[in-house]
């Protein structure tokens, strides 16, 4: 049957730059690129090419670029070339859509729509490089009435288990076998250098990084992939993971080709079988469902490790959060609908879901409403592109944030959105050995660890601008924050002002 | 003395060291020109053997008792007492292939230039016979397969 579909992208090469060197062939696992000896030149099958722009950067006289397949469309606005693809591919094949990483479909970013207030005149601003600045952060349950002992100053009431974070932001969950050991071994190694936490993700903890667990966040979802006594101990926190925001409400997929040795020796499952995590924890079917698994793996961890639970940033999700809250969580992770992901299914990761600045303001309100809002921490992910962001999230009520697709594109991920092939020219979202060879550790980590510290220092100089000295003193402070181009009811959702207001 | 080091484990089999040697040792230091109008052609010194599932950059380990000095007949190939770098004077070296059969890495090749066959292996990027330079091929790897360091790794 003849393909419908059309090249995404055309591989532009500039012949005048060209030296045939092959290091662009060498470099693509999607075989885009050919030193034709007969031709003398190197050409392109530019149907394979998904613009993950390895060729682009290795090309040592930059010779290449990628450009969109210059193929327009029928000037419909509603019949976009997007969807007749997306029709051509599904008409060739009979699937369901697959995609990779975040919504990339263009609903508000309201991020983007919240500026940030300084000091002027009547409260000092404060030089953040010549007075301390406080960006530590502890996330957990808070007692609701602390004593403290005069004589010797010290706290006599006992604590929860909490995690100290240096900086307001933690690595989010992605799995060994959704992405390379290597590349959890580089956000192990730098979130141990930053004082913060990697996650695990539902995929077991590797061996080679129980070196690192004391920096690792162990996550229990409904594959339940990896998990034992010894896991749960290892970590620093458990997390269960209820929903991701690329895909709430579904499963996931990792077929059996990626299950090679190591990864279902970690995984606990059989070499080349399929581990699917099925939709729902088949356990929890309500909130004492969720008490229940919470109150295992605290019994089963000695009331030493809080206990994380992630969902997905949904309609209903602040009465959610309530229950997650009353369920004896001591972290909420929300993860917005612009998270990634390895796989989903495109209808479902460009449609399902709200944003989490929605989700994180609504949450943080109903907590304070209900009185609860100290007994458990909110940490907001789902597409956190920068400092300014990282001041947003914590001025609307977030405790910390989750950064993954930052950190990947630290380590050189390029967004092209096909992990689910397994063939990341970049070595992340891959097992193929001579690919996740491509990311050495030594250096991803430093690139991770530059990209946390240079964050930090901005963060530090928004909060010295505003005259505040703490994340503690920014957390929930709406009064930061002024709307831009919002409507009344967007306002009142986020509980923050108009600008000029 | 620094020397380069190759890691096999992170060898990625693009061959940018091959590129960047080539246009180091080129006249032109350009590497548009080193590839496509240079005459004689550059040669690159340092080689990336085996294939994309297992690779390694082939470099001179400029040795502490170097065989193609030993064996040297014309007194080309040189260890220099002060830094260590091991080098051919093309103005001296026959192409005799002596020094290509005695070491023991396959890090020197004989290339032939208008005829005449000449020694070629890695300078460290010295701009003198004898002298270390900042190697290029280390600065051109993106994944620190090759390190020039002090000592072993």
């Amino acid at each position: 049957m003849l393909d419908y579909v059309l090249p995404r992208y055309k591989v532009m090469r500039d012949v005048d730059l060209c030296v045939e060197c092959g290091v662009c062939e060498r470099s693509c696992s999607n075989e885009v690129h050919r030193v034709d000896e007969d031709l003398g030149r190197v050409v392109a099958d530019h149907m394979k090419c998904v613009n993950c722009q390895r060729c682009v950067v290795m090309c040592p006289t930059r010779a290449i670029s990628i450009t969109k397949w210059p193929q327009v469309d029928t000037g419909s606005s509603n019949w976009t070339l997007g969807y007749m693809q997306d029709i051509a591919k599904q008409a060739q094949t009979g699937a369901v859509l697959l995609s990779s990483m975040g919504n990339p479909e263009p609903y508000p970013i309201y991020w983007d729509h919240l500026l940030l207030n300084a000091s002027q005149v009547t409260n000092p601003s404060i030089d953040p490089l010549r007075e301390p600045m406080e960006t530590r952060v502890f996330l957990g349950s808070r007692p609701g009435m602390l004593k403290v002992n005069e004589r010797s100053r010290q706290v006599v009431s006992a604590m929860p288990a909490q995690l100290k974070l240096d900086v307001p932001m933690m690595f989010s969950a992605m799995s060994f076998g959704s992405i390379s050991l290597n590349t959890q071994m580089s956000l192990a190694m730098a979130a141990t250098e930053l004082g913060t936490y990697f996650n695990t993700g539902e995929g077991g903890l590797h061996q080679d990084l129980e070196g690192y667990s004391d920096h690792a966040v162990v996550q229990v979802a409904s594959g339940r992939f990896g998990v034992d006594p010894h896991y749960l101990n290892a970590g620093a926190a458990i997390e269960i993971k209820i929903g991701q925001g690329a895909k709430p409400g579904i499963g996931g997929h990792l077929p059996g080709e990626k299950i090679d040795a190591e990864v279902s020796r970690t995984r606990m499952i059989p070499e080349g079988t399929d581990a699917i995590s099925p939709a729902p924890h088949h356990d929890i079917y309500s909130i004492e469902d969720l008490r229940q698994l919470i109150f295992s793996i605290k019994e089963a961890t000695l009331y030493q490790k809080p206990v994380s639970v992630k969902i997905a940033a949904v309609h209903n999700v602040a009465a959610i959060a309530s229950g997650i809250a009353r369920a004896g969580a001591d972290i909420i992770a929300i993860d917005g609908f612009r998270g990634g992901t390895g796989a989903a299914p495109k209808r479902i990761r460009d449609n399902v879901g709200i944003p989490v600045e929605l989700a994180l303001a609504s949450v943080d309100r109903r907590l304070r409403e209900e009185g609860i809002r100290s007994t458990v921490s909110v940490v907001a992910g789902g597409s956190i592109r920068s400092s300014a962001d990282i001041v947003r999230a914590i001025a609307l009520g977030a405790d910390a944030v989750y950064i993954a697709s930052a950190a990947l594109i630290a380590l050189g991920c390029h967004q092209c959105g096909d992990c689910s092939s397994g063939k990341c020219n970049w070595g992340i979202a891959t097992q193929r050995p001579e690919l996740t060879r491509r990311l050495n550790p030594e250096i991803a980590a430093e690139r991770v660890v530059n990209l946390i510290g240079g964050w930090t220092h901005e963060i530090q100089e928004m909060m010295g601008g505003m005259g505040i000295n703490s994340i503690d003193s920014l957390r929930g402070n709406r009064l930061m924050l002024r709307g831009v181009g919002l409507n009344q009811k967007e306002l009142d959702i986020l509980g923050v002002k108009h600008a000029g207001e | 003395m620094k020397r380069i080091y190759a890691i096999e484990s992170w060898c990625i089999n693009c061959k940018r060291c091959e590129v960047a040697c080539k246009t180091f040792h080129s006249a032109s230091r350009d590497t548009v020109k080193a590839f496509k109008t240079e005459q004689p052609s550059p040669r690159n010194r340092v080689r990336v053997e085996g294939s994309k599932l297992l690779s390694i950059a082939v470099n001179c380990r400029h040795c502490e008792h170097p065989k193609c000095v030993e064996g040297c007949i014309s007194g080309a190939m040189t260890k220099d007492p002060l830094t260590g770098v091991v080098t051919s004077n093309p103005e001296k070296c026959v192409g005799c292939r002596t020094c290509e059969s005695l070491c023991p890495f396959g890090a020197v090749r004989i290339e032939d230039i208008q005829g005449k066959g000449f020694a070629y292996k890695c300078d460290l990027c010295g701009e003198s016979l004898g002298a270390a330079g900042e190697p290029s091929c280390v600065a051109a790897c993106p994944n620190k397969a090759l390190i020039y360091v002090e000592s072993g790794c």
